[in-house]
Formats: structure tokens, C-alpha cells, sequence
């Protein structure tokens, strides 16, 4: 039989947006070990239904760590204390019978709460509509082969490209910076060949948007890299900088946009 | 109800290409006097809005997600068939179409299996100008591996999160667009029903799901990309919010569903380990290229390792079943995805299984490993060895993994023409949504295919073409001040209050469980006579209880989980009615419908090709009265039928 264990629970409560909310205590029982985080969250919406409670919200689709849904910040670290792992990922082996969870949003000024655990991370969104694309309409595309990419370049794109913007590098960021998360994106196009014709456009505008949808500046505290699911690198960031300040320098000379 | 394929004219390698021509085109400058709505933004949806958008055509965008980029299509593992032949190994065109009819236990509709294997080469160009960053080789050209049994090395990927990636370069199209202002994007919007005007699809009612909001939006056409129905099943490997809501209430409004019991189980998941299970994990098939499935030939080895006496790695060689490699020879392990799934069943069934509960057998690697070594193997499945790990807790380099098949995909879905329309004009539906191209069983690799031909080479076209022949002076002329609309929209609203107010005791989530319950047990891997008609009237009582005895807490004006699962329950139930009826109906065992009463001496699945080569499309009557079944004969003019043989 799988070990179980009883916990403490302390969830922020917040019935909308624009409401005050708080942290409610709860107790769940007997929470087996191979258990989710997300399904130990099941167990208390069920036993608070039970009670005729409104059941904690909170966003969650894939519960297999690829949707980047799931965002909560588990006893002070985005997607809780396990290396690389999504919070739909963590295990509940990895807690201990009678300990005490404290369960919270993503806290960052741009991603507004709208309830409970769940935000708004839609800034995200339009940081990849400004710019986070490779344009080639639909039945333009020449033979997948025409253009070899080597292998090294391929991964490197591919390392970058497994971000699931999920926002928990700007929840752990002191400064609610995007960085980790518009570093990827760039840095997984902008290396591609099919990327680099627009490559200075969708740097500038990336940041543009990055910077006016209230995201604050990299000051280089690593946060964001410890926290991310995918272990995006801080690589990334310095990748964005680099096409960043090329970008900027082309721009002064001549607009790219 | 009108079940003209509109097959087009000609030789099968000319069909597509003479059809597009005969097609009626709207002149660039009018395009922007339509709108299309597209609901779904996976890579069905993606790709159909993105390509649509930039044809011309103003779009609007549905998901129940935070973000188009979260549909399920980012959740796919293993890889994307394409005839390129890039490997020199004998693929082609209609190698691809050959496999897909013949996996498909040749119940697809061989027209647009064709058209389908003829686009895919185009799919991974388009994903490689997008940016996608498939796997290559160290030449810098794209890499290939062979797929779920098949016999040439035709499947692309990029690592395991092949999904994820060409659902995002969906999504950066999209995104384009949307920036441009030519996609209105809806996030957290459900579908909730259809509106018609004079028999055509005009535009559908949403509930926004963070504000509780019900509104109405109207269009030129609709497309439904809204995926599969798996959740029927309660656990499946589906996300959470998979729906067949939708769809549903697209049949509910005459669209015909087809083939709703063709569901496919897919033998490589990890087994279920508890009762709070909330979902089931798929480990891609992939693995099984090196991984061996057995079981103990004797029942109480296996007790034994069940209750952990026994060390699996401990077991003789001879004591060992390897039962793929036993019955099929000439596959072996990579045997179709429904013969291994039953064979894993047959093998618990006789109390061979494994794993806590007995519903589990082998994959192993030992011999594998021995074989390439540990690097070799890191290399290729490091990620989800890494993935079983952290879910199971166990090592997979060490002891061998433990796998049970779960419900995966859905064949069935709404019954489209070769235009991809349903039987609703105007109202059109793409990827697994519909039914089109797999027949009664998929091959691995080939949704994510479908999903991305259907997005970016059909749909721009068919529904342009459906544009085109309703005339300009008719761009945007039904609006939602049509009567049409107010009334659909209050039957919504209706119907949540309901939720609300039945005032009983029993959770969503518990009914969905026992809905789940009924279906696996019933009409699973394995159905019978006796259990579907006892699986009807089970549901029909579910059905009554639900809506006496439902509670919902909570309210409508915001975020409410529980009331979002009442909706999609309440339409599960009735649908899992109709797939028993369309298992019942059909008596004979293809692809992923077995019936026990219709098989060979050695277990083997028995088609009758005689009376059931036709799609069963059925047709709503009422709530209370039996669907009526229509069908479609499908004519196999360029592949012969035979009995699918792997041994
Ligand atoms: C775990 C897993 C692994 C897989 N691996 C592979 C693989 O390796 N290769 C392969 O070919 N196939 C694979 N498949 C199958 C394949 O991923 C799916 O069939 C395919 O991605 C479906 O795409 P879609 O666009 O039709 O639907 P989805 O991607 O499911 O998108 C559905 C969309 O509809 C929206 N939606 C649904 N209902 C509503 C509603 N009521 N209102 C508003 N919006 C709604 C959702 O928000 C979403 O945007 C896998 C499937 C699973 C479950
Ligand atoms: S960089 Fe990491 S933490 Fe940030 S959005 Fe991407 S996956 Fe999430
Ligand atoms: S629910 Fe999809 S990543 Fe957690």
C-alpha cells in the first residue's frame, strides 16, 4: 500500500479581481504519496463541495508539465520546491505527513489575480503578437530540406523553444522582469535561418511590449532560472541582450521596422 | 440527413488538385467583408484561424484555455508522419495513404486519406519556414524515425515535445494575426452552443469563463476544432478541460456524429495507481522501438511481484511472456496500438498483470540497454525515463517500467464531407473533432498530421470555397439581432441556471467518475451485446439522476470549475449513451471496436465487410427518443480489402 499523509493547507482565497483576499487554513487527510500536487488540490475542492464551499480555483489543463496552465506558488517557490518540475508534475512523495503547505498565485504586477490561484498572464501573449513569430504565410514554404541547419544550431533552438510561458520566472523574479521568457523566444528564432531575416524587428518590438506591459528590468538575480520548469538558461538572457543592443544600433542607422 | 461525401471526380492522385480548381474564389479585395469564426486553437484551429487570417478573412478565435498556445495539441510526444521519403526507404504518397486505410481497418473514406497523405510533405515544410526545431541529423538535414510499427522511417520530431512545438509554430501564426488585428483572439471562452439562421451555421453562443458573461457571436461560416472526446472516459490521457461539449451541441443542433464508438486505447500508459486519479499519463510509443512488453507466464509470479515479494528483474528468462513478440512475430513489440492494448488486457485477465492493482505489464529495457548501452539509450528516451520517474518514483534504467493501456484519441466525430462540412452548412470541422481519416483505428504520428493538414491546407480553401458560393451580398448580413440568436441564447442561460438550482448532493466530478466507470467497463477494449444494452440504460439512469441530484456551488458571475465540469458532464452522459448505441449497432470487431461475439478462434478481431463497410452517422431525434442512423458506404476503389494480419 502507498503511504499517506494529513497536511495543512494555507490557500489564498480571493473571490475576483477586484476583491481583498487572504489566506484560509485547511486540512486534508489522508493525501497518498503518488498523488499530484493538483490532485491533493482536487481532494480539498472535493471535501470543500462536500461542505457546500466554493472550491479553490485554479488553472490546470495538461497535468503533464507541457500547457504551462498550472502556475501556483508552493510554499514561496513558483511550482514548489522541486527542481525543473511543473506544480502538476510534483509529486506528493516529496512532502511529509503533518507538514504545512502554503499555497499562493504567481505574484507580479502584471499578471493581475483574477481568482484565487488563478491570473491573468495574457501580457505574455502579446509579447509573442508583437513580434515572436517567423512570417511565412501558409503553402509559401519551400522543401523542409532546401535549408540544413546543423545539428548544434537545431538543439540550441530547440533548448530555447521548450519554454511553456508559464510565467513562473516572472512570479520569482524580484522585479517581475520577462526576461527568461522573451529570451527564449528570441533566442530560439532568432537563431534559426528562417528567423534571422527579421531578427532586429521582432527584438525591438519584443521588448517594446515587454517593457510596456509593465515588466520590469533584468538586474541579473538568477531567480527566474531556478525556478523555471524547463530549465530555460540564463543564456537566453544574454542572447536577448546581445540581438537587443545589435538591434538597437542598426535601428539608430537605419529603422528596421 | 444528407450524406453526400461530395467526393470529387478522377483518379484518386488527381482528385485534391482538380477539386481546388473547380473551387470558387473570392476576390482578395472582398475577403474582408467575411468573418469566420473558428472555434479551437490547437493545431486544428491554429493553423485553420492563422491561414484564414492571412487569406484575407476576418477572424474570431475561441479556447477555453488562458492562451491558444495551451490546447492539447501541445501535449503530444512522439511525432508527425509525412511521406517526404527523405530516408530512401520506400515511402511515398500512397504508401502513406496504404498504411493509413489499412491501420485504419478500412473503415476511412480512402478520398480523403489520400488527400491527407498528399498534403502532409507540405505540413513539415510549412512548420520548418514557421520555425519548428525538429530533431536533424549531424549533416544538418531533418532526422526520421520509425513509428508505432510502421515500416519506413516517416515520422519527424522534436524531442519528446513534438506537439508543443508545432502547436507553438500554430501559435506564433496566430499571434501574427492576432497582433495585425486580423484574428480577434477569445481566451477562456467556451462554446455553450450553436446558432443557425435558415438551416446554415451563423455563429455561436460563449460563456466567458473568467466573468460568467454569455454572449453572442456571429458569422459568414463556423469551423469547430475543438478536439476530442476522450474525457467520456473519465481518466484518459486528455487534459482536464477536453470536451465534447462543443460538438455535441452541434449535433443537438443536426450536425451527424459519426462513428462515436471508434476510440482508440493506446497500450503504453502508466498504469492508474488510486482512486483521486485525475488523469492518466501516456508514455509516448516510442519506447517500444527498444522496450520489451511481458508478463510472467505464471499467474502467482505475478501475485508475487504485485505485492512486492518478487523483484521483476529476478524473473527467468523462461518464466518471462513476452506475448507481442509471442503472437505477433513478424512485429513483435511494435505491433498496431489496439492488438497490443488488447493482448496487455488478455494478459491481465488471466491474473498475469502487474503493478498494484493488476492492470499493468512490462516494458523493459534490460535487453536494450545491454544491447546500445545506458548512454545510447539516455539519448533517445532520457526524457521520458525522467517523466515515469518523477511520476512513479521508480527508475526505468533499473527496474523495467510498468505500462496499461488508456483511452488516447477518438476516430469518431462529426460527420464531414470531403470539404470537411458537416451536415449543417457552413458549419465546418477539423482535426480530431471529425471523423474523417482514421477509420476505426489511428496510426501513431498521424492526428498531429491531420490536425495540421486540415489547419493549414483544407479548411483555407473549403470554407473560402463555401464563401464563395454564398455570395458577397451575403458577407455578414445575419447579425446577432436575429431572433435566432436571442433564443439560443436564453436556452443557455437556462441551462446554467438549472445547474445552479437542481440543489442536490452529488459532485460533477463524482458523476463524471461513474460515467467513466460505465464506459470503460462496457464499451472499453472489449464490448458485448449484453453490457452495452446494460451500459444504455445505466446511462440513462445516470442521466436522470444528474439532473435531479447535481450540486454546483458557487455562482455564475466568474470562475467556476465545478459549473464548467457540470456542463461538459451533462454532455458527456448523453454522448456516452450514443457511442454504446453506435458500439451496439455495429456487429463486427475492426481497429478499436472489439465485440467479443465477433472474433477469430485466436482472439483476432472479425470484420464483415459485407454489411458494416459504412461510416454510421447518427442523427439527434430528442432527448428521450432513439437517434436514427444514417449511413455512408464507404467504396474502396484503389485499396482491396483484406484481414489485417501482423503475426
Ligand atoms: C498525450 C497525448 C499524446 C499524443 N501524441 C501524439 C503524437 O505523438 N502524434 C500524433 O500524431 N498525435 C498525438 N496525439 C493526438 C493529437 O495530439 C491530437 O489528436 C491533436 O493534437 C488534436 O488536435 P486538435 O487541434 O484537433 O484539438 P486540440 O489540440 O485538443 O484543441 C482543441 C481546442 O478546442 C478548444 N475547445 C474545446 N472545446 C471548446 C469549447 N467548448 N469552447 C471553446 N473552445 C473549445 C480548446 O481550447 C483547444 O484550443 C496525442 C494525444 C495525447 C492525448
Ligand atoms: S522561461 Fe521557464 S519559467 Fe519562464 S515562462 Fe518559460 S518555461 Fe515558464
Ligand atoms: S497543467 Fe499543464 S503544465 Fe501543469
Amino acid at each position: 500500500m502507498e503511504k499517506t499523509m494529513d497536511l495543512t493547507l494555507k490557500v489564498w482565497r480571493q473571490k475576483s479581481a477586484n476583491s481583498m483576499g487572504a489566506f484560509e487554513t485547511y486540512a486534508v487527510k489522508d493525501v497518498s504519496e503518488g498523488s499530484s500536487f493538483l490532485e491533493m488540490l482536487d481532494t480539498l475542492s472535493e471535501d470543500l463541495v462536500e461542505k457546500g464551499k466554493e472550491p479553490v480555483a485554479f488553472d490546470h489543463d495538461c497535468r503533464e508539465g507541457i500547457c504551462g496552465s498550472c502556475s501556483m506558488t508552493i510554499n514561496g517557490i513558483p511550482h514548489g520546491p522541486e527542481k525543473a518540475t511543473t506544480a502538476c508534475q510534483l509529486h506528493m512523495r516529496h512532502f511529509h505527513d503533518g507538514q504545512t503547505i502554503t499555497i499562493e498565485p504567481w505574484r507580479a504586477k502584471p499578471f493581475p489575480v483574477i481568482k484565487d490561484l488563478v491570473v491573468d498572464r495574457s501580457p505574455l501573449d502579446r509579447i509573442i503578437q508583437s513580434g515572436g513569430f517567423i512570417t511565412s504565410r501558409a503553402g509559401s514554404a519551400v522543401d523542409a530540406n532546401a535549408i540544413p541547419i546543423s545539428k548544434a544550431t537545431a538543439d540550441y533552438a530547440m533548448d530555447a523553444a521548450a519554454c511553456i510561458g508559464c510565467g513562473a520566472c516572472v512570479a520569482a523574479c524580484p522585479n517581475a522582469s520577462a526576461m527568461l521568457f522573451t529570451g527564449a523566444k528570441v533566442s530560439h528564432m532568432n537563431s534559426l535561418p528562417q528567423g534571422k531575416v527579421e531578427k532586429d524587428r521582432r527584438t525591438l518590438a519584443m521588448v517594446t511590449t515587454m517593457d510596456g506591459e509593465g515588466f520590469g528590468g533584468c538586474t541579473n538575480i538568477g531567480e527566474c532560472e531556478a525556478a523555471c520548469p524547463k530549465s530555460i538558461s540564463l543564456d537566453m538572457i544574454a542572447h536577448l541582450n546581445r540581438d537587443y543592443a545589435t538591434a538597437q544600433v542598426k535601428n539608430f542607422f537605419k529603422p528596421v521596422a | 440527413m444528407n450524406l453526400d461525401s461530395k467526393i470529387p471526380e478522377g483518379p484518386l492522385s488527381e482528385k485534391w488538385s482538380s477539386h481546388k480548381f473547380n473551387m470558387k474564389l473570392v476576390n482578395p479585395a472582398n475577403r474582408r467583408k467575411y468573418s469566420v469564426i473558428v472555434v479551437g486553437s490547437g493545431l486544428a484551429g491554429g493553423a485553420a484561424a492563422a491561414s484564414l487570417a492571412e487569406q484575407g478573412y476576418n477572424v474570431s478565435c475561441f479556447c477555453y484555455q488562458d492562451s491558444p498556445r495551451r490546447a492539447h495539441s501541445i501535449a503530444a510526444q512522439g511525432g508527425i508522419n509525412a511521406s517526404k521519403n527523405y530516408q530512401n526507404d520506400g515511402d511515398s504518397v500512397h504508401r502513406l495513404f496504404y498504411d493509413t486505410v489499412k491501420g485504419g481497418d478500412y473503415r476511412a473514406r480512402e478520398a480523403n486519406v489520400y488527400r491527407l497523405a498528399e498534403v502532409s510533405s507540405d505540413i513539415i515544410d510549412q512548420c520548418v519556414a514557421n520555425g519548428v526545431p525538429f530533431a536533424r541529423e549531424y549533416g544538418g538535414l531533418l532526422a526520421n524515425r520509425s513509428f508505432g510499427g510502421a515500416q519506413v522511417s516517416r515520422t519527424f520530431y522534436a524531442r519528446g515535445q513534438t506537439g508543443q512545438q508545432l502547436l507553438l509554430g500554430a501559435y506564433s501564426a496566430l499571434s501574427k494575426q492576432i497582433g495585425l488585428g486580423k484574428v480577434k483572439m477569445y481566451n477562456r471562452h467556451e462554446m455553450l452552443d450553436l446558432v443557425k439562421v435558415d438551416g446554415h451555421a451563423k455563429g455561436i453562443i460563449v460563456r466567458n469563463m473568467a466573468t460568467g458573461e454569455v454572449s453572442r457571436h456571429a458569422s459568414d461560416a463556423v469551423v469547430l476544432a475543438t478536439g476530442g472526446y476522450g474525457n467520456v472516459f473519465f481518466l484518459s490521457t486528455n487534459a482536464q478541460g477536453c470536451n465534447v461539449t462543443a460538438a455535441y451541441r452541434a449535433h443537438k443542433r443536426g450536425a451527424g456524429m459519426a462513428n462515436p464508438c471508434y476510440t482508440q486505447i493506446h497500450p503504453t500508459c502508466i498504469p492508474v495507481h488510486g482512486d483521486k486519479q485525475s488523469k492518466l499519463t501516456l508514455m509516448s510509443e516510442s519506447l517500444r522501438n527498444d522496450g520489451r512488453i511481458w508478463t510472467p507466464k505464471n499467474a502467482e509470479v505475478a501475485a508475487m511481484i504485485r505485492k512486492g515479494e518478487t523483484d521483476p528483474n529476478t524473473v527467468a528468462e523462461d518464466d518471462r511472456d513476452y506475448f507481442l513478440e509471442r503472437k505477433y512475430p513478424s512485429f513483435g513489440n511494435l505491433a498496431p496500438r489496439d492488438i497490443s492494448s488488447r493482448a496487455a488486457k488478455e494478459a491481465c485477465d488471466e491474473g498475469r498483470g502487474i503493478a498494484s492493482t493488476g492492470l499493468g505489464v512490462f516494458l523493459d529495457f534490460r535487453d536494450a540497454i545491454k544491447r546500445d548501452g545506458k548512454n545510447t539509450i539516455k539519448e533517445r528516451y532520457g526524457n521520458l525515463f525522467d517523466m515515469y520517474q518523477c511520476i512513479t518514483g521508480d527508475n526505468p534504467y533499473e527496474t523495467p517500467m510498468m505500462i496499461f493501456p488508456a483511452v488516447h484519441y477518438t476516430m469518431g466525430g462529426l460527420w464531414v464531407d470531403y470539404n470537411l462540412e458537416s451536415t449543417i452548412p457552413g458549419m465546418f470541422v477539423g482535426g480530431e473533432a471529425n471523423f474523417s481519416d482514421h477509420g476505426a483505428n489511428r496510426l501513431g504520428a498521424s492526428a498531429l498530421m491531420q490536425g495540421l493538414s486540415d489547419g493549414y491546407f483544407i479548411l483555407p480553401y473549403t470554407v473560402g470555397n463555401y464563401l464563395g458560393e454564398q455570395g458577397v451580398a451575403a458577407a455578414g448580413k445575419v447579425t446577432t439581432e436575429h431572433p435566432a440568436f436571442a433564443e439560443v441564447e436564453a436556452n443557455v442561460k437556462a441551462r446554467i441556471d438549472k445547474f445552479l438550482t437542481i440543489g442536490g448532493t452529488e459532485s460533477p466530478r463524482s458523476f463524471h467518475k461513474r460515467l467513466g466507470h460505465i464506459i470503460w467497463e462496457q464499451c472499453g477494449m472489449a464490448r458485448s451485446k449484453e453490457g452495452l444494452e446494460g451500459a444504455i440504460k445505466d446511462l440513462q439512469a445516470l442521466r436522470k439522476e444528474f439532473w435531479t441530484n447535481l450540486r454546483v456551488v458557487g455562482d455564475a458571475d466568474g470562475i467556476n470549475p465545478e459549473l464548467e465540469r457540470a456542463g461538459r458532464v451533462a454532455d458527456f452522459i448523453e454522448f456516452g449513451e450514443l457511442m454504446c448505441r453506435d458500439a451496439l449497432m455495429r456487429e463486427e470487431s475492426c481497429g478499436g471496436h472489439f465485440r467479443v461475439e465477433h472474433q477469430t478462434e485466436d482472439g483476432e478481431a472479425l470484420r464483415d465487410d459485407e454489411n458494416f463497410a459504412f461510416a454510421g452517422v447518427w442523427e439527434y431525434k430528442g432527448d428521450d427518443v432513439a437517434p436514427l442512423l444514417h449511413k455512408e458506404s464507404l467504396i474502396y476503389e484503389n485499396v482491396k480489402l483484406a484481414t489485417r494480419s501482423y503475426k
